[in-house]
């Protein structure tokens, strides 16, 4: 079984933020860059996937700096992947083209049985990759899976409303965007990241995936911090008089009820 | 004058108020609104969406749409959508709408902007911008080379219009469109909630480690039920098993952005602060004055969660003549 992970390095949620002077995207000097956390629940998943089977391999795939992706890449290797692939790009892409550039890597690589993917990454939170990705390729998917039963036919649970699931079967190859609640993702062993560092990595160009990055259909601008807000009203009292005011202040200050 | 698609849901008999907010923007901005509703009795909804700024409503009300398909849905609304001629489209946040936009505009060969907080429209532009890094800045998406511009917006971030009663809509029906039976929806199981999903509340109220166990979330439906809100946890409690994964603010929950969130005993971790700064006004409950909750709030209270609850609920009922 040929299995791909699509990873994504995002920024880790305790750095701090600073935007470049040309306001044209953030400062990426002293950011500490991780795996997105969706797609360790997709690494995982593809990895329980392959030891069910017995046999097969996990092939992790990015777009990105080469330099610094490889490390995600090498972190997923560590918990297991067999073989990585790295599309080198310094510029940014937008969702269209990201997906075009793995789709386009992983049609090179021949056939296959099934992609992971998380359903977002916290960068952005655009969750669109995958599907994207799906319709490039001409599969089916199934995003934000919560459970998935490999058969005969692939069964995937998908959380919608309210922790409401819709049950979907799915034939031959597919695009599956892995949520929280699908696994425990493992971690790397140490001697897992020793063998990592010998695993075999490709690399792959931009222009040979098919993406023409002059003409990105989405292009991110004018980056601005969020306004700053207003201090904290505290409310003093015993918590019959706190209530009181509270309700108050929602009703006719805040007014948002 | 370029048109504009407005994606339309309903809930029950109503329209969702994130589609009611689209189509009041599209309304405003002068130009041609046509809207589109997909699935079975989505036709009785026609009238309502015409009564809210639509011109044209499309609809493909057919059993065979009874369960969400990726596959057969973005048939659909792909067709929809270029025959209706217009170069922006908007849809609001939903899981569904969620799932199908960007499949829908890599298949018309565009551009989506997800996740929006901020849309203008004017005679032929759409100007969009969204939060990035869990917030902690903005950015505005420029469309380049995109024949269409979709656009997903996050719910409850725009004025819901006045319908007008007597605006009528012309409704043009859809086939059921040809899947490619690759993948079919077997089931749908009901979550334990029939209330709004957090993601689409205008009101939310979160408990956290503070609650101390899962049958205290009783006083916190108590408040939620009086205020019409939707019962949220931080990761910690859903960790415990306290509440179910789906009822997870946060960073690997859900990203929220309600009217109002009120976040008892919930200490406000940056993993939860990530999935909720975005709220219009934030109150936090906790007993600890140095929660760190507190100085993204709009309003604070020190004090026992289990007094402050259901007083606030109390009041709320006395205010709000329940």
């Amino acid at each position: 079984m040929k299995i791909f992970v699509c990873l994504k390095q995002v920024p880790d949620t305790e750095t701090r933020i600073q935007i470049k002077a040309d306001k044209s995207g953030i400062e990426e000097n002293g950011v500490k860059w991780v795996m997105n956390p969706y797609d360790e629940f997709a690494v995982e998943e593809a990895l329980k996937l392959k030891e069910a089977k017995g046999a097969g391999s996990v092939t992790v795939i990015s777009v990105g700096p080469k330099a610094r992706v490889t490390e995600a890449l090498r972190t997923a290797m560590a918990m297991g992947a067999d073989d990585g692939i790295v599309i080198d790009s310094n510029e940014p892409l937008d969702t269209f083209w990201t997906a075009k550039a793995l789709a386009g890597a992983i049609q090179k690589e021949g056939a296959f049985d099934m992609i992971f993917a998380g359903k977002l990454a916290i960068d952005d939170n655009a969750a669109s990759v995958p599907q994207i990705l799906a319709e490039a390729l001409g599969l089916p998917h199934v995003t934000v899976v919560t459970k998935l039963t490999a058969g005969g036919t692939l069964v995937a649970e998908r959380e919608i409303e309210g922790g409401a699931r819709e049950i979907f079967e799915v034939q031959g190859p597919c695009v599956i965007a892995a949520n929280k609640g699908l696994n425990t993702p493992r971690y790397a062993s140490l001697p897992g990241i020793m063998k990592a560092k010998k695993k075999p990595l490709k690399e792959m160009a931009l222009a040979d995936t098919g993406v023409q990055a002059s003409q990105l259909k989405t292009r991110l601008k004018d980056f601005q911090l969020p306004p700053e807000k207003p201090a904290v009203k505290m409310i003093a009292g015993d918590a019959a008089t706190q209530a009181k005011e509270l309700v108050r202040l929602i009703m006719d200050e805040a007014k948002v009820l | 004058m370029s048109k504009i698609f407005v994606f339309v849901e309903g809930h029950g008999s109503e329209l969702k108020k994130g589609s009611l907010e689209l189509l009041n923007a599209a309304k405003q901005s002068g130009r041609e609104v046509i809207a589109g509703l997909v699935g079975p009795g989505t036709k009785a909804l026609a009238a309502k969406a015409g009564q809210n700024g639509a011109k044209t409503v499309f609809v493909c009300d057919d059993a065979g749409l009874g369960h969400y398909n990726p596959d057969t849905f973005t048939a659909a609304v792909s067709t929809m959508v270029k025959e209706s001629g217009a170069d922006v489209v908007l849809a609001s946040s939903s899981v569904m709408a969620r799932d199908l936009f960007p499949r829908v505009a890599a298949r018309l060969d565009s551009g989506v902007a997800s996740d929006c907080t901020v849309l203008e429209l004017s005679a032929s532009g759409v100007k969009v911008r969204k939060p990035l890094y869990s917030g902690k800045c903005t950015a505005e998406v420029e469309f380049v080379n995109s024949p269409v511009r979709f656009v997903l917006m996050r719910p409850n971030q725009l004025p819901v219009g006045a319908a007008d009663a007597a605006a009528t809509a012309t409704v043009r029906e859809f086939p059921l469109p040809a899947g490619s039976g690759k993948i079919t929806c077997k089931e749908m199981v009901k979550g334990a909630s029939n209330k709004t999903d957090l993601t689409e509340a205008n009101a939310i109220v979160s408990g956290g480690r503070g609650m101390q166990n899962a049958e205290n979330f009783k006083i916190l439906d108590d408040l939620a039920n009086t205020l019409g809100a939707t019962v949220g946890a931080s990761r910690a409690v859903a960790d415990a098993g306290w509440v179910p994964h789906s009822m997870q603010v946060g960073q690997t929950g859900k990203t929220v952005a309600p009217s109002l969130y009120i976040a008892a005993g919930i200490s406000g971790a940056i993993q939860h602060l990530a999935g909720m700064s975005g709220s219009k006004v934030i109150v936090a409950i906790n007993k600890d004055p140095d929660a760190p909750i507190f100085q993204k709030s709009t309003y604070g209270i020190v004090g026992d969660l289990f007094e402050v609850i259901p007083k606030l609920t109390e009041e709320f009922k006395k205010a709000l003549h329940k």
